[in-house]
């Protein structure tokens, strides 16, 4: 089912909670629901769902104006980030229970579908077991497969996760990419992680404080993010933002470091600016033409094993870089970053995109 | 999937969902319109009224409320029941805390047992309670009447020595509802998670800190209930008091509604008595604002 | 500050432990220096959890001795251990305000007002806290909460070390890399002995000097991240360290390489040489420590899958019925579905058994 929200608002308790929100979801695609927490992410899908009503706007689904009606009426599976499973059931009971409240298949096809779902997931050797006697990525494979088997035409994923070790999280995030893939019902996932979405690719709605942000392919957004927020919430490590000023000589970011503009900048009006430039795209050698050299002292050095990550700052202004390989530096260190001004982003002094880096700064890049 | 007509339903379906929910409550309201409404109804025109027989009445207006509230009697009783329901919080809130401060943390079989134990007074029908501790307080055969009379030496007649009558009556009360405070301190105790006793551990905070900054403000949302409902109760207390004491002796165990009983029931003036029921039930409706008003601040103090 | 010791510590939660599997951390001995800033790494019931709170002292391990600057302290308290905990969830005094709770190890221990004061000043302006100071703690956000709870093990100037478990679960993920690099200042300021526990490897590798790997009750391997990351001793440590993972595949030795799937791997000859056994052989390479590539020689495979991640991308190919992932620069273009993997020797590891060869 496609569901579409047109100029939904949500108030709770005095505070608004989602603001004028109007996006659309089509019919069988992946979606990913991007922000940070207490953007408004749960209670979006809540809406999404059924489970609350908006305070004003309308919520359509294939055209539908389905506003207020309740979950009970709506064809919406969903799950959430507490691992939500029926205590007192077994998994096989856990699994086939929407399918026998909807009362319309006989115990045998019931069965086939538990047992295919169970498979899919990896705990067809668990059926007899109860919830608590599960690990928690257990658990939450039921909850899946559980939504699964209803074959809802819209499934709800509240940041599903979260609360699961780091690599458990890797394994399940490429099997529930695969299942999607394969299947045709409409998803929304919610989640906190820019990678996440990277991942799922499929459409993103990058929300934050109950706004809409921006609404696009994942690779789109994080190539042409419209506004600094929105840079900022697509972005892991942290997206460098630096004031700076174009000039009739060029883009200056402090008394020492001035550049010519390049290409996808050459259009800006003079004044004051902001430039964004990703963690990954500040390297410690540059091709002389392109590099440009920004002297710098080591705050902080994180080796992640095969990548190194530099805190340091220049002037007034600090910066993250990701660096390929395992350096060591020391506190205080002075090191030379070099960066590539084809990469950089240019906002406004409104936080809007003004010139992004085109197809054409690719190349070899600045590593 | 045949074609429905969403948005029609949609409205619909919201207008019938919330009729749904009225008929629903009916049966709730017939029940309570017969039982209390009703009543109330009629309480209110006794209090107006001067009821001679079923021929002669007359509309007095407020003269029963007026003549009520000048009653001397009136204002005794009730200065009483104050002094009784204060006396009930201060010795039944910390004594309920402590005793729930010393019951296993772990469950178990043990926990169990303890819980048992200590819900059993809850447990008995209230005019038996007030039965079993006019044996209890016997001097002749009652175990501590018995103990006080002749091992401590104290002549204990608590029928006619009012001190010694409020004391009974106060032990008894105590003895009958502590469990209930106990009850509700000990769940408060069990929801707080052990990192707290762990983190007070690492900063060598004392038994008392840690009673004081952890135990107790972690409880702030359970003691309110139980300040709430102890204080209501002991408010609209008859049974214990009025099958060990009587009222007595005198009237000096005479609490609001024993009072009230006896207006009504004893000299059956229905008037003043209806009157009465009145005012009574706008001072509880009062305090349970009260209560309800700060419980709600607490509660929002805490979620933030 | 103190040198930390295990000395055959094991720990079984049942009463009578019969075999290896009942204990919940296998016997094990291990050296913490002063100072240093260790990650417990392991998986969700590996045991690592259980391991911190034998060094806190709140747990007293079934056998071995535990020591601090060769002082036998396994029966005594956290607090004479003199022991500071964060826990996975802020644990702050709700009624006090920033100033008493971070006053208050040091005042239950008698400290002077005056020291007391000047003592909550610096660690309130090391951790950005001093506007908050007159604040009540259970107004602050998370993260917030989070360094007050560090806050009150920093204060104490006597501390022997600080623990961590899992500390930033609740915090967003962008407030991470602050507390993370607020950690690190701390200790090249204070120079405390951190010992940090999480499941995140990346965290783990971050925030260590050194990191100590913990599967099922046992420490699989300890070294420092770069150690682990390139040549990890359990194929445990190899898959679980690293985003993704380490590729391992089923290989024969054949003349100087080893076949796989038929095709050829040269080796190093010095990996080579210290084979001892032909069977159950495992090649381990990085995804990271692989070139593709569209012609050329090399493992002929199939491209399945290509996730595009902004910084990298990952193509998973297949070699048979064998996944191999390899991790491509953003600015290759992946066109086909068949390409070449060159894999880099001195990256390439061999695995007997599951244990690394060499």
């Amino acid at each position: 089912m496609s569901i579409r929200l047109e100029s939904v608002s949500m108030v709770s308790m005095g505070e608004s909670i989602i603001n004028d929100v109007s996006l659309a979801v089509e019919r069988g695609t992946m979606n990913v629901l991007l922000g940070p927490t207490l953007a408004g992410k749960t209670t979006l899908m809540r809406l999404m769902a059924g489970l609350d009503k908006p305070t004003s706007g309308r919520i359509l689904d294939d055209g539908n104006d389905v506003t207020g009606v309740s979950v009970r009426e709506r064809s919406v599976a969903m799950v959430y980030q507490e691992f939500v499973n029926y205590p007192s059931f077994t998994v096989y009971e856990n699994i086939a229970a929407p399918l026998r409240r909807a009362k319309r298949l006989s115990a045998p096809q019931i069965d086939a579908k538990v047992r295919a779902r169970a498979q899919m997931m990896h705990i067809d050797h668990l059926l007899h077991r109860l919830p608590s006697e599960l690990s928690g990525g257990q658990q939450q494979r039921v909850a899946l497969a559980r939504a699964l088997v209803k074959e809802a035409p819209l499934l709800l994923l509240d940041e599903p996760l979260v609360n699961l070790d780091y690599k458990l999280r890797e394994e399940l995030r490429s099997e529930i990419r695969e299942i999607f893939r394969r299947g045709s019902t409409t998803v929304v996932y919610a989640t906190t992680e820019p990678q996440e979405a990277l991942l799922f690719g499929g459409n993103t709605i990058v929300l934050d404080a109950g706004r809409v942000l921006q609404c696009g392919p994942a690779l789109e957004i994080y190539d042409r993010p419209a506004t600094i927020r929105a840079s900022q919430v697509f972005s892991d490590p942290p997206i460098n933002l630096i004031r700076a000023v174009i000039g009739p000589q060029g883009c200056r970011l402090s008394p020492s470091v001035a550049f010519p503009l390049a290409r996808h900048m050459r259009a800006l009006p003079q004044g004051d600016y902001r430039v964004g430039v990703r963690a990954d795209h500040i390297g410690l050698a540059g091709h002389a033409e392109y590099g440009r050299l920004i002297p710098a002292k080591v705050e902080l050095a994180e080796i992640n094993g095969s990548e190194t990550y530099i805190h340091a700052g220049h002037g007034d202004f600090q910066m993250i870089a990701v660096l390929q390989g395992v350096h060591k530096f020391g506190l205080g260190d002075e090191i030379n970053l070099y960066l590539d001004p084809r990469r950089l982003f240019v906002f406004d002094s409104a936080g809007n995109l003004v010139a992004a880096p085109g197809e054409n700064a690719g190349g070899t890049g600045a590593h | 999937m045949p074609t429905v007509d969403w948005s029609a339903r949609g409205r619909a379906m919201q207008k019938w969902q919330n009729q749904r929910a009225w008929f629903l409550v009916i049966p709730v309201v017939v029940l309570v319109a017969f039982n209390a409404l009703i009543p109330v109804m009629t309480v209110v025109n006794y209090s107006v009224q001067d009821i001679f027989d079923s021929t002669h009445r007359i509309f007095v207006g407020t003269e029963w409320y007026r003549e009520m509230l000048l009653n001397t009697r009136l204002q005794h009783a009730l200065l009483r029941q104050l002094v009784f329901s204060g006396l009930v919080l201060l010795i039944e809130l910390p004594l309920g805390v402590a005793i729930a401060l010393t019951m296993p943390r772990k469950g178990g079989w043990g926990l169990s047992a303890t819980l048992v134990i200590v819900a059993l007074p809850l447990l008995i029908p209230w005019n038996v309670i007030g039965t079993i501790w006019v044996i209890f307080l016997r001097p002749d055969i009652g175990l501590l009447g018995h103990f006080i009379d002749h091992t401590l030496g104290i002549h204990f007649d608590y029928p006619t020595v009012p001190i010694q009558a409020w004391i009974s009556v106060m032990m008894m009360e105590v003895w009958h509802w502590t469990p209930l405070v106990v009850l509700l301190a000990y769940a408060g105790l069990r929801s707080i998670p052990d990192a707290y006793y762990q983190a007070a551990n690492i900063d060598a905070a004392s038994r008392w800190a840690v009673f004081w900054y952890i135990q107790l403000p972690k409880m702030r949302g359970v003691l309110t209930i139980a300040v709430l409902l102890r204080f209501m109760d002991s408010f609209l207390i008859y049974t214990e008091p009025f099958v060990l004491t009587g009222g007595g002796p005198g009237d000096t165990t005479t609490f609001l509604s024993i009072y009230l009983v006896k207006l009504a029931v004893g000299e059956f003036d229905v008037g003043k008595a209806a009157a009465f029921s009145i005012i009574y039930f706008l001072i509880v409706l009062v305090f349970s604002y009260v209560f309800y008003q700060v419980l709600l601040r607490a509660q929002r103090g805490e979620v933030r | 500050m103190a040198l930390i010791e295990f000395e055959n510590v094991a720990h079984s939660y049942l009463r009578s432990p019969a075999r290896m599997e009942d204990y919940a951390l296998r016997p094990m001995n291990l050296a913490w220096q002063d100072g240093g800033a260790y990650a417990l790494l392991g998986a969700s019931g590996s045991g690592k959890t259980t391991l911190l709170n034998i060094i806190s002292g709140l747990l007293r391990p079934s056998a071995g001795r535990v020591r601090f600057d060769g002082r036998d302290v396994t029966d005594s308290s956290t607090v004479q251990r003199n022991i500071a905990q964060v826990f996975q969830f802020p644990v702050i005094y709700d009624t006090m305000t920033v100033f008493d709770n971070l006053a208050f190890p040091l005042r239950n221990r008698g400290v002077a007002a005056a020291d007391v004061r000047s003592r909550v000043s610096e660690v309130a302006e090391m951790l950005d806290l001093t506007d908050h100071l007159r604040w009540r703690a259970s107004g602050l956000a998370a993260d917030e909460k989070q360094k007050v709870s560090l806050g009150r093990g920093l204060v104490r100037s006597d501390v022997s070390a600080i623990l961590f478990d899992e500390p930033l679960t609740v915090i967003d993920p962008n407030l991470k890399w602050r507390l993370r690099r607020k950690l690190k200042e701390i200790h090249k300021r204070y120079n405390t002995t951190l010992i940090y526990v999480t499941h995140d490897q990346s965290e783990a590798l971050t925030f260590a000097d050194r990191v100590v790997v913990i599967h099922e009750g046992s420490v699989l391997q300890q070294g420092t991240p770069q150690e682990l990351f390139e040549t990890p001793i359990d194929r445990f440590v190899g898959y679980f360290i690293g985003s993704p993972g380490m590729n391992f595949l089923p290989c024969r030795l054949s003349g100087d390489g080893a076949e796989v799937v038929g095709q050829f791997v040269p080796l190093a000859a010095t990996l080579l040489a210290k084979a001892t056994q032909t069977t159950g052989l495992e090649i381990g390479i990085r995804p990271e420590a692989i070139g593709l590539s569209s012609s050329g020689s090399g493992l002929a495979v199939e491209i399945g899958d290509v996730e595009h991640l902004g910084t990298r991308n990952i193509a998973t190919c297949r070699l048979g019925e064998h996944e191999i992932k390899v991790v491509v620069p953003p600015e290759q273009p992946i066109l086909s579905e068949r390409g070449i993997l060159k894999f880099n020797p001195a990256m390439t590891r061999l695995y007997a058994d599951g244990r690394l060869v060499g």
